[in-house]
């Protein structure tokens, strides 16, 4: 990719990759809605992608008002197709059995605290606001999604095997996130946000930290599906969430809550 | 036009709104639970800047709906509600009167050393938490073990 991109467009590419991360995983958490192994769990889960799915109304509330073409938040959530959307592979895979869904989120977590601490000193007050309020909700999703990767990790014979594997199934998505390309690049020279390059230390070592107190064993690949924060492939699971999540404002257009 | 001296004053209308119950939490208001962070007259347009708990409370239209009601129903025509997102919200913002009042109710205030300082029915120091998460976003979910209630706590963020 050349470095041929204006700013606006570079800016609202990196809101989109913000507020996609958090509503296509957002969307994947509260799938567990009414399914969790027990009452608080299910209650826990709910709480969460009900943060998540906050967090995307202001990035994508920025997005629209920055594409500046009279587009709300909602018309971005649900009127665009899988090509369009800008979130990592890792947001996307389905959730697997509960421990995969925990140590996804655990994955998403760590990254996510960091990338916001970097975002609160962002040279664009908007940006710097929403990172602000989300990262209080965020350090208190990662406290919970690290506890149970250990409890469940260090747990059972059965429950570390289980986390192993969604280790070892996850791990490869886990790169995606620190890629950089001319949106990124353009966005740290305009100290709007971090290269995502810049995030992998710290990650490194929050995510050991907790993996080895899980008594988990990170893999030694540094393999990285990508195409997800770039739009340019998508698994094929993104479509079939869509048309969940998409079905009703595509069947009655403009229909209101 | 300029009948400015028929407005409401400013301590007149935080008094109003100090009567606006929060929507899951009734025993506060939402003066109380700290959400409303200015009132003021831009001309012949009052301007009320609120603040969201946690960014997906879904209280927060309901919050938003409900101060417009009170305050039309006082006779103000001219309302606008501003939302204002930094700096973020946080329970240091909770009035003495609110905590009072959660306590009261059953919910023990938040505490800057994050957890619940006692049980809010039998005032045991002996509780244990069930979940991080309770019934609302802002709440998590504690026992007593001395009187074996389960309660809320509200979370300190």
């Amino acid at each position: 990719m050349t470095a041929d991109i204006n700013k606006d467009e570079a800016f609202t590419q990196f809101l989109l990759r913000m507020g996609d991360n958090t509503l296509i995983l957002g969307h994947r958490v509260s799938e567990w809605c009414g399914h969790a192994p027990v009452l608080e769990e299910d209650i826990a889960l709910a709480n969460t992608a009900l943060d998540m799915i906050g967090q995307t109304q202001m990035w994508l509330g920025l997005a629209a008002e920055v594409q500046g073409d009279g587009k709300s938040a909602d018309d971005l959530a649900f009127l665009r197709d899988a090509w369009d959307f800008r979130n990592v592979l890792l947001c996307e895979v389905p959730n697997g059995d509960f421990g995969r869904t925990l140590m996804r989120k655990f994955l998403f977590d760590a990254w996510h605290s960091i990338q916001l601490g970097r975002l609160m000193k962002s040279s664009d007050e908007r940006v710097a606001a929403i990172a602000e309020k989300a990262s209080k909700e965020v350090a208190y999703h990662l406290e919970r999604s690290a506890d149970t990767v250990v409890g469940l990790g260090d747990g059972t014979e059965e429950s570390h095997r289980r986390m192993q594997e969604s280790l070892n199934y996850l791990w490869p998505y886990v790169g995606e996130m620190f890629q950089s390309d001319a949106v990124d690049a353009e966005m740290a020279a305009a100290g709007i946000a971090p290269d995502p390059a810049s995030l992998r230390e710290e990650y490194d070592a929050l995510v050991s930290r907790v993996l080895s107190d899980a008594t988990l064993t990170i893999p030694e690949s540094r393999f990285a599906h990508k195409g997800g924060r770039t739009g340019a492939m998508h698994t094929e699971h993104l479509g079939h969430l869509l048309t969940q999540m998409q079905w009703l404002q595509r069947a009655y257009p403009g229909a209101k809550w | 036009m300029s009948q400015v001296t028929t407005q409401p004053s400013i301590d007149q209308i935080w008094e109003w709104l100090d009567a606006v119950p929060d929507p899951e939490i009734p025993v506060i208001s939402l003066v109380d639970l700290g959400v409303i962070r200015g009132v003021a007259w831009d001309g012949e347009t009052l301007v009320v800047s609120v603040t969201p708990t946690y960014s997906g409370c879904p209280a927060t239209a309901v919050i938003a709906l409900d101060i417009e009601t009170a305050l039309r129903g006082h006779g103000i025509a001219d309302l606008r509600l501003k939302t204002q997102i930094s700096p973020a919200w946080t329970t240091d913002w909770l009035s003495d009167k609110g905590r009072a009042k959660l306590e009261a109710y059953g919910i023990a205030p938040p505490q800057a050393a994050g957890g619940p300082e006692k049980c809010p029915h039998c005032g045991s120091t002996e509780v244990t938490k069930v979940s991080q998460f309770g019934s609302t976003p802002c709440k998590a979910h504690w026992r007593c073990q001395d009187c074996l209630e389960p309660f809320d706590y509200f979370k300190c963020i």
